[in-house]
This record gives structure tokens, sequence and C-alpha cells, in this order.
């Protein structure tokens, strides 16, 4: 008789946390889609390409810290990572915009904390913010989407390639890049309507050309991951709604300068943001409540920087300043545990 | 009429496997070759065995007495021959072995004299609940608390719900079901005897909806009577019993606190059907029924048990292969524990034996980094935070693990069965909590032996103190003798006294004192003589003595000698003083301590002077700030300088007080090295003691047994080295 000493429970759910981080990259796939057909190849090509930087950054840095390379990387988390810095950055970005900001965010923002589940700050958005600081240019100037007025057609596998890993004249991206409609927002809102109105970007479309698209695809995404029970609702509900309540608070105030609720909603990086970047477990408040409070205040600062700050989307900031309350937020929101009249809160007085 | 049910937060569906032993009737077990009987299968203390060696004993017949008021007797469970009192491995999680009776039975199975009790309504309560005692009936859902107990409210005590937990959520258990849907009237009347008991206003019965035949046998059942029968969902872990009370009555019953608090009562089904053999049929708690089922099992089904019965046998009466087996659990596979040796009886809790196979309960996987999913906080039942209790667990933050509640963990293992990354966590909880326990009666162990290690050291030094003192008296009855003679001598003849100006015994005590103890006496002895000498003195001149001059002079010579010894007195004391007063064979001579400490106490008055004069010229800086004086800068530089003074003496003297404590150090050290030894070694000791307790004490698994042995280890080799110090110290 051969038999196992193990202590209870002695069956277990078959979800593992790889499965879970294969779901939530299989959850990206309409929004990858989406992206692919609206400008091209590019993230498409980020996505693998990081991918490779991420598990590579991730092997060499198990070995220096002598873990087990093949049982953390079967995780799946630095795939992960890079996928959601990919689809982040736009999809023109030169291979070493790639490169750093995967190595910065696995080595620096994940492993250096000591590897999965001990980062205080998301990986991804850390490595994300680098970029956006060092390489504000190259960041914020996307190709607009083809359906755009005026555009014929996103860049071919051929051209994307080149775009990325080619030696290509900045001035030829510039030519055909533009500004966000985020970013043509914030430059003519409040002074320059009849730019603000004419702006191809935002012509003929609820959130900029494309990018309503590219939310929706990712709120599909994220529905299925609720259905699938890897995230709750909790973040992503409480985040688009407080978003949503202040847009449309100062929208109702003063709509020439402030852009409507749903332009918000379905602009930029918030869907995206709320259901595959804030619902990170790791760096996220876990209780119900706390996760509530976090997601609504992640919305309250998107809003804010959006609307006030220096940078034309706030998701990246947003997240991260969070996760630096989180483990406050954790404090303040213990669950009432059975038999007690109250919650406790707060840090154990030692 | 449909009642509210009160959903628990949490809890989790895994799959239920109970079709398997379902589909046979109660099997009676054979009577095995042989059966070990603990003298604990309850909570509480272990009962005493009151037959031996040799002694033939009848089915039912008490083996064992009840040992105290939480204790259980225990009785045989057939007729046989008492073979053996002794150790053997029984169901404890961490494989202790407790004392068994071994019975070798004679295979009669000859029932004892019983009494059945026939109406138990004309009986007193007391008397009612004593026969339930005597019957050795604990509770049958797992933890075994004396039923007695739970039924003994103290009178007066209000008892709104008596609740019969037939939930039984664990997945492949059925022992409840089955007796269920075979005995439900038994089961029934053993209720209605609780009934009785504690007069509730009103009786639920609680059961999942996933056993329709057993809840339409209790409808049936109930049918005449007040007993309501309320279908909960199927959900884990109902079964619990705050869970159940909680879902039936929406009372929690408070942390740390007994369900009776809240005015409920809640019993298990096994125990009502035992209670009802021992009442209607006087039969004592002798056999149970327990499921045997998983993969490897054969004849998978439920099987009425001797308790005492091997497992072993009941396993190959059920045909498993246990090569097939991939573990071997008593319990559920949710809360119960694998067992290494098969030989272990089945106890009045023994409620399944479960041989799953490998491709049933595959071996666990590697534990991965918890990735806070949160998964775990949402099927806890208890409304714990389990990601952070493991955190602190494992970190050993045990008072932010106690803030989160550890205690309320039911360690139902829903959160370990969600986990994604595999992580046990119900054993780093039991860890932690095993740890809280230990840490309390640790820090309470250590308060009393440094009580005992301190009164000890008290007794010492005040059996010294009491020596002396004694000394002290010898010598100042001495003293005063000898001066009350003198003084006599004084009196009387004149040439006598210009005889014996001064005493040798005031100079010898002078010249050869060596510490301050024997220059006080002498200061003491000086004074009294100098006193008496000036009594002496004034009788003389009230008599008018001619010799009064003669008297002056050796007055004040007393005089001077008593201040002199004084001054001695006064310099030995302070120089005592700075040496370790406590061992009294380091007392330096007063010639040596006074240099030693003299710099110090120079310095420490430098530093104060320099202090006082910054502070005065600061004071005098302001002054002059405020009356806007023209000497100002000359005031502020002064006053620079002088805090630069004070400053630097200060360190000075701070550095001097660093090296005299480290030179004080040194001499402890070196002086009494064996007291300091004494207690390091009585510390090791009193550690690895504890160490061994811990160990033996364990009811865990065996990870925490491994880090709970080195520990023990170390602790021994730490008391031994310790030791060997204090050896080689006193020796020395
Ligand atoms: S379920 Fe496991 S991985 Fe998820 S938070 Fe709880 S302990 Fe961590
Ligand atoms: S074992 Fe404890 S922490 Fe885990 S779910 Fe059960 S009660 Fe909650």
């Amino acid at each position: 008789m051969s038999v196992l000493h193990v202590t209870s429970p002695h069956v277990r759910k078959p979800m593992t946390t790889n499965a879970v981080m294969r779901h939530v990259i299989y959850g990206t796939i309409p929004g990858l889609a989406v992206l692919t057909l609206l400008f091209g190849w590019g993230t498409l090509i980020n996505v693998v390409f990081g991918s490779l930087v991420a598990v590579a950054a991730e092997a060499l840095v198990l070995r220096l810290r002598n873990r087990p390379i093949l049982f953390s990387i079967k995780d799946g988390s630095a795939i992960l990572t890079a996928v959601l810095l990919a689809l982040a950055i736009p999809p023109t970005s030169p291979w070493w915009i790639t490169v750093v900001g995967i190595l910065f965010a696995i080595v620096i923002a994940k492993q250096l904390y000591g590897g999965l589940g001990s980062n205080p700050f998301n990986p991804a958005m850390i490595g994300y913010v680098l970029l956006l600081i060092s390489f504000p240019l190259e960041m914020t100037t996307w190709i607009p989407a083809n359906l755009t007025e005026g555009v014929a057609a996103s860049p071919s596998f051929s051209q994307s390639l080149a775009l990325i890993f080619g030696s290509v004249d900045r001035t030829v991206i510039d030519g055909i890049t533009m500004a966000t409609p985020l970013d043509t927002f914030k430059t003519y809102a409040g002074n320059d309507l009849d730019m603000l109105r004419s702006a191809s970007v935002l012509q003929g479309s609820i959130a900029g050309v494309g990018w309503e698209w590219v939310n929706i695809a990712f709120l599909v995404g994220g529905l299925y991951l609720v259905a699938r029970k890897i995230i709750t609702w909790h973040i992503p509900v409480a985040m688009v709604t407080s978003l949503f309540l202040l847009a449309g608070l100062f929208y109702i105030i003063d709509p020439d300068s402030y852009a409507d609720p749903i332009f918000h909603v379905l602009g930029g990086g918030t869907m995206l943001g709320a259901f595959f970047i804030a619902t990170d477990p790791v760096t996220a408040a876990t209780s119900n409540k706390g996760k509530l409070i976090y997601g609504a205040l992640i919305g309250l600062l998107i809003y804010v920087i959006r609307a006030w700050g220096g940078y034309p989307d706030a998701v990246a900031f947003a997240v991260l300043l969070l996760n630096l309350c989180a483990p406050t937020i954790e404090y303040y929101t213990q669950p009432r545990a059975y038999g007690h009249k109250k919650a406790n809160s707060g840090i154990a007085k030692s | 009429m449909s009642r509210q049910i009160w959903d628990i937060p949490g809890g989790i569906h895994p799959a239920q496997n109970k079709i398997q032993s379902l589909q046979t009737e109660i099997t009676r077990a054979d009577i095995p070759a042989e059966l070990v009987i603990p003298t604990q299968q309850h909570i509480g203390a272990p009962a005493k065995p009151c037959v031996e060696v040799g002694d033939k004993v009848l089915k039912g017949q008490v083996i064992a007495e009840g040992n105290g008021f939480v204790s259980l007797p225990v009785h045989a469970p057939t007729s046989g021959e008492v073979i053996a009192i002794e150790s053997r491995p029984i169901q404890h999680p961490s494989q202790i072995d407790g004392v068994c009776i071994v019975l070798k039975p004679d295979s009669n199975d000859t029932w004892g004299a019983r009494h059945p009790i026939d109406n138990y309504q004309s009986l007193e309560r007391n008397d009612v609940i004593d026969a339930i005692r005597n019957a050795g009936i604990a509770g049958m859902g797992g933890a075994g608390f004396p039923s007695a107990i739970k039924l003994g409210i103290k009178p007066g005590t209000k008892i709104e719900q008596l609740i019969l937990n037939s939930v039984e959520c664990e997945p492949y258990i059925t022992a409840d079901d089955k007796l269920i849907q075979e005995r439900a009237d038994e089961i029934i009347a053993g209720l209605e005897i609780m009934q009785w008991l504690v007069n509730p206003q009103e009786t639920l019965i609680g059961i999942e909806d996933n056993k329709p035949d057993a809840i339409a046998a209790f409808k049936k059942a109930t049918a005449n009577n007040n007993i309501e029968v309320v279908v909960v969902p199927t959900k884990y872990p109902s079964g619990g019993e705050k869970q159940l009370i909680y879902m039936l009555t929406g009372k929690e019953v408070s942390s740390g606190g007994l369900p009776s608090d809240v005015g409920v009562i809640c019993q298990n089904t096994g125990t009502a059907y035992a209670i009802n053999r021992a009442i209607h049929h006087g039969e004592p708690l002798v056999s149970r029924i327990t499921t045997v089922t998983g993969d490897a099992v054969k004849h998978k089904g439920n099987y009425e048990v001797l308790l005492g019965t091997p497992v072993d046998a009941l396993l190959a009466q059920a045909g498993a292969d246990m090569s097939a087996a991939s573990r071997l659990i008593m319990g559920g596979p949710m809360m119960g524990f694998s067992i290494h040796d098969a030989s272990v009886p089945v106890v009045k809790v023994t409620n399944c034996l479960l041989a799953p196979t490998t491709e049933e309960i595959p071996v666990p996987a590697q534990e991965q980094a918890c990735i806070r999913c949160g998964s775990c906080a949402q099927v806890c039942p208890a409304g714990l935070l389990p990601q952070q209790l493991y955190w602190f667990s494992k970190s050993n933050e045990l008072e932010k693990a106690e803030h989160f509640n550890l205690a309320d963990c039911i360690e139902c293992g829903a959160c370990s069965f969600v986990c994604p990354s595999n992580i046990p966590l119900v054993q780093y909880f039991r860890f932690g909590k095993g740890q809280i326990r230990k840490h309390k009666s640790e820090t309470i162990k250590a308060d009393h032996a440094r009580e005992r290690f301190e009164f000890r050291q008290a007794r010492l030094e005040k059996e010294e103190r009491e020596k002396e003192q004694k000394r002290k008296a010898r010598a100042e009855a001495a003293a005063k003798k000898q001066a009350a003679k003198k003084a006599a001598a004084l009196a009387n003849p004149p040439s006598d006294a210009s005889g014996s100006p001064t005493t040798p015994g005031t100079d010898d005590v002078a010249d050869t004192a060596s510490n301050a103890t024997k220059l006080k006496s002498a200061w003491a002895s000086a004074t009294k003589r100098w006193k008496d000498a000036e009594k002496a003195l004034t009788i003389a001149e009230k008599n008018g003595s001619d010799q009064l001059e003669a008297f002056q002079k050796k007055v004040d010579q007393l005089k001077a000698k008593a201040e002199k010894t004084k001054a001695l007195y006064e310099d030995a004391k302070t120089s005592a003083a700075s040496t370790s007063p406590s061992s009294p064979s380091a007392s330096p001579s007063p010639a040596v301590a006074p240099v030693s400490n003299d710099p110090m106490v120079q310095l420490k008055q430098a530093s104060a002077d320099n202090f006082k004069a910054w502070k005065d010229a600061q004071k005098k800086t302001q002054e002059a700030e405020a009356n806007s004086a023209d000497n100002l800068e000359a005031l502020r530089e002064e006053e620079a300088t002088l805090k630069a003074k004070s400053d630097a003496s200060k360190a000075a003297m701070k550095e001097a007080r660093a090296k005299e404590k480290e030179a004080m150090q040194a001499k402890k050290a070196t002086e009494d090295p064996t007291k300091q030894l004494k207690l390091d070694a009585a510390i090791a000791r009193t550690k690895a003691k504890k160490a061994l307790k811990a160990l033996n004490s364990l009811d865990d698994d065996h990870a925490s047994h491994a880090a709970l042995k080195a520990a023990y280890e170390k602790a021994l080799a730490t008391a031994d080295n310790a030791d060997a110090a204090l050896k080689a110290a006193e020796e020395a």
C-alpha cells in the first residue's frame, strides 16, 4: 500500500494559476483582433515579439535567482505581462521600445520584487509608464485607424515589420501618424472648438474613430473572464461607473470643454484597463468591498488625469497609484468574519 | 410551510461522489479477530481502564470509566477476553499512539445486562442525561464532544431551536444518509428524547437537497409530531455546526462562543440514533455506521462496524485493493486526514474510510506563488481572508493572523479547494493556530520559569542577608557589652578610665576594615561608645566629679573616632555601590574602588557643570536679546563655546560610561560566569522541554512535524552546550 500523507482537503478544483493566466490571455483575443484589423499587424507583431522577450528575460532572472525556471515560466504570467504591454503601446513602436518596456517590467517591476505574487505594482503598467516618460514621442503617436477619413488602409504585414524592426526614418512614420482621439480632444477642447469638431479622428464616431470598437472588443473579452470566474465584476464595474459618472457630471456642466461620458468609457484604454489591467489580482485589493473602492478610485483618477493632467490617457498612472493604496484599502475593508459583531480593520496593534 | 433559509457566504460545490456508496443496504461488518478499543474516542480526558488483562467481558460492559466531567466511559463492543491494555497507534491526525484495551472476541457476541428505560418522561432529566453519558455517547459527526454535556444545559437556559444536523455535506460520505433511509424512526425517537430534555421552542432537521430518499423518510417519520424537516441547498460546508445554525435560524454563534449562547443546540444524526438505542434499548454506544468508499474499494457501501475494529479488517471485508489506493483517508475528502497505519481502529467519530485511486484523487501539484486572486476569500464560509492569513501564517506574523481572525477558521478546506496555486492553505492555518497556541503556553511557561528563577534568587539573597544581619547583631551585642563594661569602669574607678582611652577592638575594626558592612558596625559601635562616654560625663558632671577633664577628653577622643569610622564607612559604601552589589565575593577593597570610579564621577560632574554653564549662558543671552543689550555678540560667542564644551564633556562621559559598562561586563563574566551560564542553561533546558512537548502534542501534518523536530533537536543541543559550558566554568 502506498499511502501519501497529505492533509485535507484531498480534492481540489481543477483550476490552476497557469489556467488563470491562460484564460486572461484568451480574453485579450477580441481586442487584439480589432486592433489588428484597424491598425495593421503592428500590435500582433509586438505581442509575439514581446512574449519572446519576456520569456527570455524571465528565464534569465530566474536562473540568476536560482529558481526553477520551467516551473515558473509555465505559469504564463510573463507572457501575460508582455501581451498587456504590447496591447497598450502604439502598433508602430520600434522594437527597442518593446524590449526596454518588457525588460523593465519583468526584471525590475516583477522579479526584483520577488517574482509572481510579490510585486506591488502591475509590471506591464510600470513598463508602460517608463516608456511613456522616456519616449513620449514614440509612445503617443498612433497611426489612425483605417476607418478614419482620408486614411486608405492600415500598414500591410511587411510594412508593419519594417516600421517595427527596420531603420525607418522617423519622419516617414510621423507622416502617417496622428494624435489619438483622446490626445486630440485634450489639445482642442475648451479652446478651439472648430478644430475639435473637424478633427478627422473624431469624425462620425462616438469615441474617436475605431476606438469604440477596440473598447467594445476588450469589454467582450472581459465579460468572458467574468463568466469564467477568472475575475469578479467588482473592479471593472466600479471603475467604469465612477469614470462614467464623473465624466457625465462635468459634461453636463460644460459640454464644450469636457468630453461626454461615453467618449471616456469607450475611448483610450478604458476597457483594457478595467478588465485586464486593474483586475491584475496580485496588485489589486482582494475583498469585494475593497475591490469596489479600488475600482472606483481608479475611475476617478483616470478622469482627473485625462481632464486636467499632462498626459492624454491615464489608465496606467491611475492603476499604479492605486496599486500603492491597495494594501491600505485591504486593511480597512476586511469582511466581517462569522461570529463577529463588526469587521476588524486596520493593522494588528503590536 | 416554507421557512426562510439564510445563505452562508462563500461555499463550494465539489463533486459529490455519494452515489457509489448508496447502492447497497447497510452491511453488518464482521467481528474481527481482535478489537482495539482506544480509551479516548471523544474530546476530553481519556477513560480509565477498569478491567484487567485476562478478564472476560460481555458486550456492552464498561471496560474503562469516564475520568472527570469532560470524559466518557468505554464499553466492550462484543463479548470476549481482554488480552492487552497497551499503547497502540490510534486514529489521531498526527499518528500518535494512545492507550487501548485489546479484546479478543469469543464470537458469541453475548450482551451483558441491558437496562432499557421504558418511560423516560417519568424520570428526572438529570437521570436521563446520566444514562446518555453512561452509554458513552459522543458527537458522531467528527468532533466527538460528549453529548451529555451539550444536553445538560444550565437550568433556566432557554433553548429556542434544537437542530438535528443531517446535512452531511462532505463528498463521498453517506453514513447519515443511509441511516436515515433505513432507520428514520429510531433517529426521530432519539431526537424526541433530546426534545424532552432541552424543551426547545422548535425542533428542526437540516438536510441537503441531494438526499431525496432520506428527506422522504424523515418526512414520513415526522408526520405526526412537531419536528420540521428543513431542506437546504447543497453546498459545502453547510454541515458545519455554525453554518447550519446560521442557515436555519439566521443566528450567528459569536466567535469563541457556544451555540447554546444563542439558544440553539445542534446534534448529529448518528448521535440521535445512539441516544435512542441507549434509552429505549439500554445499549451503550458500541458500534456505528461507517462509509467505506473510494475507487480502490470493491464493495463500496455503509457498514455497521463495532468500535475498535481495525481499519484493515474492515477494508479487507469491503474488498479494498490498497495497492491501487493513492492514500487512505479517515473522514471525508475535505476535512478527513490521511492515515499511515491501517491497523488503527474505527472509533466513535469515524464516519468514513476513503481509499481513492490515484486517478480519483491525484498527488497534489506543486505549490505555486499566491497570485492574490481572492478565490479563497470568495469561498470562505467564515468570511475570512485566507490569502492574508496564509501570508501571516507563513511569515509567522501571528499577531496579524490573530487580528485577521485566524481563530475563526473552521478548517473546512474550501479555500484550499479553489486555490489555483495549489497552496495547502489549511495546512498553513493549522500550523499557524498551533504556533499561536504554543506561543501562548510558552509565554506562560517562560513567565513561570522566570518567576521560579527569580524567587530562588531572592530566597538566596534573603538567606545571605539574614546571615549578615545575624553576624552584625552578634558584633553589636559584643560591642555593647564591651562599651557597657567600659562605661561602668569609667564611672567608677577613674584610674581605669585613663588606662583605656581607646579599645583595641575599635582599632582592629578600623584597620582591618575590608568592607562596608564591617565598617558600618564599627561606626555604630564607635558612636555608641562615644554616646555612652558622653552619658558618663554628664553623670560625672552632676556628681561634681573632679575627673571631669579626663572625662571630657575621653568623650572627644571617642567622638573623633566615631566620626572617622563613619567617614570610612561612607567611602566604602560609595565604592561598594559602584561595583556589583549582588556578589559579595566581588566586593572590592575601598582602596581600589574609588580610583577606578573616580574618573567617571569627575566626568559626570564636569559634564553637569558644563551643561549648567551653557544653559546659564544661554539664558543670559536670551535675556540680553530681549533687552537688546549691546554685548549680545560676546554673549552669543560665549554661549557657543560653552555649548561646545558641554557637548564635548557629554560625549566624553558617554564614552567613559560605555567603557565602564564593557569593563563591568567583562568583569562580571570573569568573576561570576557561573551565574549567567546557569541562567542560560536553565533557559535552554526549558526551551528543549517545551519543544519536546510541542512535538509530542502535535496534531498536525508531517511538514511541521519535521520543523518542530528540528527545533527540538536544536533546543536540545543548545541546552547541552549550555550545560557543558556551565560545568566547565564551575570546574575552572
Ligand atoms: S486562492 Fe490561492 S492564489 Fe488565490 S488568493 Fe487565495 S491563496 Fe492566493
Ligand atoms: S479553511 Fe478556514 S479560511 Fe479556508 S475557507 Fe474554511 S474557514 Fe475559510
